[in-house]
């Protein structure tokens, strides 16, 4: 099986590890700051904290990015996967623009735009390295 | 002072430890899990054959996994700690942007991979924007 091109649901697992990681912090993000200070000497608030819905569901999507990011791994070069993923950034850059209506300063465009072509230049590419297979000992050859 | 270059202070020294700890043990055990994932075999064919509960016995069998995901818990409290000291508008930029570097350099030493000048390109491109991104 060659591991060089990317299937379609393989491009969906890059897709889920690039969406997913951004938006399981920004769940744990909301779901914190609704909740008042939490201070070492009362743990039992964290723990209490971990039960709310929005740190559920972001702990739930932070569970499906490590699923997923195990996958990708398991098919393809570290050196591709981290890459190829960093278009999360830019997801949540744009979500932030145009969803919540937030202003991006020129530098943070030249970084989409970065990543972006970063992006499209590994994916161009191979995802694995192949290495060649070792030669037969003597014993299997004879 | 040398020839007009002020030195870095002891402070100075001290952010570069902790962003370059928290590099370090985070690219550790990027670098660990992938070899481990390697290791494991195609999950997908793993999943058709033995199902999802064999994909994961698979994993969780693996003793470079856990040695890996124990770095990157490492990292984790390391960036918790540095964000104690150090401003989040240096430490998420130098951390996220570096780590894609030394990933590109682990990955072609410890695990053989053909980090060619696409890949090259690829993360030096990344990280610069990942640091524009996060300023």
């Amino acid at each position: 099986m060659s591991h060089s091109r990317l299937k379609p649901g393989q491009y969906a697992i890059l897709g889920l590890v690039s969406i997913s990681a951004p938006l399981g912090d920004t769940l744990l993000d909301r779901g914190m700051s609704h909740l008042p200070p939490i201070s070492l000497a009362h743990p039992s608030a964290l723990i209490a904290a971990v039960f709310t819905p929005w740190i559920v569901a972001g702990i739930v999507m932070l569970i499906g990015f490590f699923a997923s990011y195990l996958t990708a791994l398991s098919w393809a070069d570290l050196t591709y996967v981290l890459p190829a993923t960093a278009f999360g950034n830019v997801i949540v850059a744009l979500l932030s623009k145009f969803w919540l209506h937030e202003d991006i300063s020129p530098a943070r465009w030249a970084g989409i735009a970065l990543i972006t072509i970063g992006v499209g230049f590994v994916a161009q590419g191979p995802s694995r390295t192949e290495h060649p297979a070792p030669p037969p000992s003597p014993g299997e050859a004879a | 002072m040398i020839a007009g270059i002020p030195m870095p202070d002891a402070n100075h020294w001290a952010e570069a430890a902790m962003i370059a700890t928290v590099v370090l043990s985070s690219t550790a055990g990027e670098v660990l899990t992938a070899a481990a994932m390697k290791s494991i075999g195609d999950l997908d064919d793993i999943r058709a054959v033995s199902g999802l509960k064999g994909a994961i016995k698979a994993v969780v069998t693996c003793p470079l996994f856990f040695l890996g995901v124990g770095f990157l818990a490492f990292a984790f409290f390391a960036l918790l700690f540095a964000l104690n000291h150090l401003p989040l508008s240096l430490v998420a930029p130098a951390s996220a942007s570096l780590t894609l570097v030394t990933n590109a350099i682990a990955g072609k030493i410890f695990l053989k991979e053909n980090v060619d000048r696409r890949r090259w390109a690829s993360a030096v491109l990344v990280a610069m924007g990942v640091y524009l991104l996060t300023q």
